[in-house]
């Protein structure tokens, strides 16, 4: 690494506080919330973990756990192949994504006023227009992140927010999506919710049509966020991969993100 | 076919190992300390005993077959009783047609039983498997609470009292009193008796027998024996035994004895009123007013007045259990069977240990062992006579 | 007259807690058929083929005819109290802890006389009724009962030790997000438990039962997931040394077999709830509730597992659900064997298909759960330890008794 090299910059960046990292991962646990399907679909397992040893009879030297959970719990990603729409397109599973895609900008846009008065909040075109006019437009490549602070209801049931009709959690109006992809060519959506989708988008023309759209073109998801307010609306940079699991579909990720202080 | 007399036979040396509470020694210890005090009190040596009748609770793993290895003896006869309070009249039967038959000379008679902390516990844990299956599970462990249901029964049935009862153990206890291995020995009044702790209603303390360690025995040889040792002897007039007696009773009012009384006393040719003393089975006192009436000495039922209206202490007239009996020296396992045996060789022998009973020529000692499950099994007895009365 | 038992007060916190004992347990061969009689709830005694004797104690041969054909059969349970003693003293350390103790003499009108476990209010030369129950050791024993029992006959302290009756008790039920869950916290509070504490998991998603149960008195709710082994060990560090009954009532039904629909997540699931769930609780709730199983009047005393009497015998229509079952039934038989020490005995409830959402494709008869919750607490009361709840149940009971190849071949697919 050169003295005055890219890469020296970066580090002497973080080193220097010049550059903050951003935990944006929410701490994997056995009681954290598991997306809820008909009870008579196959159910992704929670995140569930035994105790191998703890420097005791089963193993003096070490404590260290087995764990078991689904590729889509916790602070996750989505990969294209999760999805029907994506699942014939090339290098669209967490083994074959090419990882620089695993590094990008980020956008937030602030919609917490909205989500709390409205549980069901969407987010739209016109809002990230007006958005643009403030901050500047999305640039190409970049993660639209949903900040709506949702991530900050620590009761379980109130995150997860379900009733007679489902879930009641904000996310994207399905107008926005093609719209985001082919104007924005954003790298796909994050949010705070347990999945990209809005709680209701079940019940939209277009099924779930975040995970429709975005992975049917390649794009991906990062749900389950939290932190996004320490973010600036622009500027930020996300490192995102996931765990290289063969033909994964997602999975659980340390997501980081660079801010300039 | 009429049963045989027991002419020529002698009973004789009786020995009592002292009793203790507990003891460290084995139930060999106590066997082969019986044997060696008979080969002593007959002059005779180990091996001119060719026979044994041994009965034991606490020889397990052994039974009289090892217990000849352990004691260096090579008898021709051999029997193991296993009838615990009823042994000690069977093995005298036994012993005497050997005798008669000839298929022993000197048999040894022999009933004793160690006490180590808990082996009371043990023996009664695994007695039988009725026991084991519909008593022990209870929680009446051992025979307080079998005796407590035939005391209860009995008391309402006849109106039988806890006077009554009391009346019994007192004298029994005036009769320990001056004999020296009786393991209770301080004077007991009827208020002592009354105001007992309960142990079992309506069985209080002085209601029951104490286990202890000791032994009993006795030889019987040919008179012609005896006499040729110079050894003072008694005559068998008459023995019983009987097993599992009235099964269709519901609950214990009566056993054995009540079957064969009368020629029991055919046999032998005396009645109840030519009985000098009697040595009843004691570890209750309520099996005392059974064997009242079943070996005729009043009508079923009517125990509680006959105690009432006679004296049952040594001197009295109806001497009862003259050592004390079990309920005073104490319940050294089987030996309890045979204790009223050896203190009726005593009495017609003049060797008493304790208070004698003057001139008595006949006694009757009666025996009763294993309760089962609900009620006891065996019953014996016998009637000696003093030689050449 | 028996009188009501105080309820319970606080526990001395710096007393001692009696440590648990058994009742002697030394049983033969033959005496092992009581066990299974009181264990179903039968009164039922050797009975001679060839000639009628009735016999007491069991043995291998007849006592009048000497025969050896000796069914068990049911048999009049009334008889009349011949003796009674109450013991004072007793050498065997459970019964020590618990004099004074009453004990009686029954002439059974059937013929034999026993030696019973008496009721207090018993008296001789009465009539009385016989039954065959569970001891704290969890073998047969007979108890005898006044012909006309008096309105607090099971507080009778005798009775209390041989039955597991929750009343004064705190109960644990697992699930509360089922109808079951709802009529067993019914039906414990109206047996008169002290405290019903219900579990709950996945607290998103909603319950209409865990609402209905929300609203009652007495009951406590937890969070509690059988497949989060943190979840069961934080409520066991809760609630371990409070409940006295544990009723574990997890159930996870899937239709479907290992041919048809070989799906190992489902599988996973029904193995995770029904068999890892049972061992979860048992190797946290296990060990304080074996502790408390003499723990004075008001002890643990009672293991309840709900489970399929699909465990018996594999129903191929719900094939993988069957033989999670049958994983739990034969854990529970190890958790019996280990919280026997204890005096804790586990009630194993063979229930038929509910009437749920499951089970919509099964013709009836179905089960309504208040009727499950129902032969519990009967079951608890009268201190049996299997039992058939339902019509599929008990008939699965009697083929499997009667021809278990039978059943194999025709249960319905």
């Amino acid at each position: 690494m050169s003295e005055n090299g890219l890469l020296s910059q970066l580090m002497g960046g973080i080193l220097g506080g010049g550059i903050q990292v951003v935990d944006l991962t929410m701490t994997l646990q056995p009681d954290l919330p598991t997306i809820v399907m008909p009870p008579e679909f196959g159910q992704s397992w929670p995140f569930r973990m035994e105790e191998i040893s703890r420097y005791d009879h089963r193993g003096p030297f070490c404590y260290w756990n087995n764990l078991s959970c689904g590729e889509h719990t916790g602070t996750h990603f989505d990969a294209p192949i999760h999805w029907v729409s994506g699942k014939d397109l090339p290098e669209n599973a967490t083994d074959t994504i090419p990882v620089e895609k695993f590094l990008a900008h980020a956008c937030v846009v602030d919609c917490s006023a909205g989500a709390d008065a409205d549980p069901d909040f969407l987010l739209t075109q016109d809002m990230i227009e007006d958005w643009e006019e403030t901050h500047g437009k999305i640039p190409p490549r970049s993660w639209l992140l949903m900040r709506t602070d949702w991530s900050l209801k620590r009761d379980a049931a109130a995150y997860m927010n379900m009733d007679a009709e489902g879930a009641h959690t904000p996310g994207p109006h399905e107008d926005l999506l093609p719209w985001l992809i082919e104007e924005r060519d954003v790298i796909g959506f994050g949010c705070e919710a347990v999945g990209t989708d809005a709680g209701q988008a079940g019940h939209f023309n277009v099924p779930y049509p975040c995970h429709y759209h975005m992975h049917g073109n390649n794009r991906f998801g990062l749900p389950a966020l939290t932190n996004l307010d320490a973010l600036p609306p622009q500027g930020a940079v996300l490192i995102t991969p996931p765990l290289k699991i063969r033909q994964g579909s997602g999975s659980p990720a340390r997501i980081l993100a660079l801010v300039e202080a | 076919m009429a049963r045989m007399d027991y002419s020529g036979v002698a009973v004789c040396v009786p020995v009592t190992v002292p009793y203790s509470r507990y003891s460290l020694r084995s139930a060999h210890w106590f066997c082969g300390r019986a044997l060696a005090e008979l080969i002593k009190g007959a002059g005779i040596v180990k091996d001119e005993v060719d026979g044994f009748c041994i009965a034991s609770f606490t020889l397990a793993p052994d039974s009289a077959v090892g217990l000849t290895q352990h004691l260096g003896v090579s008898p021709r006869w051999l029997d193991h009783i296993p009838m615990g309070g009823a042994s000690g009249a069977v093995a005298l039967r036994r012993a005497a047609r050997a005798v008669q038959c000839g298929d022993a000379e000197i048999v040894a008679c022999i009933a004793g039983d160690t006490n180590h902390v808990d082996s009371f516990r043990n023996t009664i844990a695994s007695f039988s498997q009725f026991a084991n299956d519909a008593v022990y599970p209870y929680g009446s462990g051992g025979p307080n609470a079998s005796f407590a249901f035939l005391t209860d029964h009995y008391m309402r049935q006849y109106g039988a009292t806890r006077e009554d009862f009391g009346k019994l153990c007192v004298a029994q206890r005036d009769n320990a009193l001056a004999t020296p291995h009786a393991m209770m020995k301080r004077p007991l009044s009827l208020d002592d008796y009354l105001n007992a702790r309960p142990i079992a209603d309506p069985l209080c303390l002085f209601d029951c027998v104490m286990p202890c360690a000791g032994s009993e025995a006795f030889l019987v040889m040919s008179a012609d024996r005896a006499k040729a040792l110079d050894l003072p002897f008694a005559e068998i007039l008459s023995t019983i035994e009987r097993h599992n007696a009235y099964p269709d009773d519901p609950i214990q009012i009566r056993a054995g004895w009540a079957m064969d009384v009368d020629g029991f006393y055919d046999h032998a040719g005396v009645g109840p009123g030519d009985i000098d003393f009697l040595q009843a089975y004691d570890d209750y006192p309520v099996i005392c007013f059974m064997q009242l009436e079943d070996l005729g000495f009043c009508a079923k039922g009517e125990a509680g007045t006959f105690v009432r209206e006679h004296d049952l202490t040594t001197g009295g007239d109806f001497p009862f259990n003259t050592s004390g009996g079990q309920l005073s020296v104490g319940q050294a396992g089987a030996a309890g069977g045979s204790l009223g045996l050896v203190e009726s060789i005593r009495q017609l022998t003049d060797q008493c240990l304790g208070q004698v009973v003057e001139g008595a020529q006949i006694g009757l000692a009666s025996c009763f062992g294993m309760i089962n499950y609900d009620r006891g099994l065996c019953t014996s007895a016998a009637i000696l006579g003093r030689s050449g009365r | 007259m028996t009188t009501r038992l105080p309820p319970p007060g606080k526990k001395d916190p710096v007393a001692r807690t009696r440590a648990p004992t058994q009742p002697p347990g030394n049983r033969s061969r033959e005496a092992q058929g009581l066990t299974a009689m009181a264990a179903v709830g039968r009164f039922a005694l050797q009975v001679c083929a060839d000639c009628g004797q009735v016999q007491y104690p069991p043995r291998q041969v007849c006592g009048r005819c000497l025969g050896d054909d000796l069914p068990w059969r049911d048999v009049d349970a009334m008889g009349t109290l011949l003796a009674e003693t109450k013991l004072h003293h007793a050498n065997d350390l459970f019964f020590r802890d618990r004099v004074p103790w009453r004990l009686g003499v029954v002439g059974m009108d059937a013929g034999p006389s026993v030696v019973a476990h008496l009721a207090e209010d018993c008296r001789q030369g009465a009539r009385v009724k016989l039954s065959l129950n569970l001891d704290r050791g969890g073998h047969a024993v007979m108890n005898a009962r006044p012909e006309n029992p008096g309105p607090n006959q099971e507080d009778d302290m005798q009775l209390r030790e041989l039955s597991m009756d929750p009343k004064d008790r705190r109960v644990l039920i697992v699930n509360g997000k089922t109808e079951l869950g709802l009529a067993l916290t019914n039906a414990f509070l109206t047996a008169g438990a002290r405290e019903v504490y219900v579990g709950h998991g996945e607290p998103w998603k909603a319950s209409p039962s865990l609402e209905a149960i929300k609203s009652l008195d007495h009951v406590t709710l937890f969070p509690l997931d059988v497949t989060d082994t943190d979840s069961v060990e934080e409520l066991a560090a809760v609630l371990g040394g409070k409940v006295e009954i544990m009723v574990n009532n997890s159930y996870h039904l899937r239709p479907g077999g290992a041919v048809d629909r070989m799906d190992m997540n489902i599988t996973r699931e029904e193995i995770d709830i029904h068999y890892f769930g049972l061992l979860r609780l048992a190797g946290t709730f296990g060990p304080p509730m074996r502790a408390r199983g003499a723990d004075g009047e008001h002890g643990a005393c009672a293991w309840v597992n709900v489970l399929s009497a699909y465990a018996q015998i594999n129903n191929p229509a719900f094939g993988t659900y069957s033989a999670s079952q049958a994983a739990a039934r034969s854990l529970a038989q190890c958790l019996r064997a280990e919280m026997s020490s204890g005096g804790v005995r586990v009630v194993n409830a063979y229930i038929g298909p509910l009437d749920d959402e499951w089970h919509q494709m099964v013709p009836p008869p179905k089960l309504a759960p208040d009727m499950v919750a129902g032969r519990i607490i009967d079951a608890l009361q009268k201190g049996r330890e299997d039992l058939a709840v339902g019509a599929v149940a008990e008939e699965i009971a009697e083929r499997l008794a009667e021809n278990p190849k039978e059943i194999e071949r025709e249960i319905k697919l």
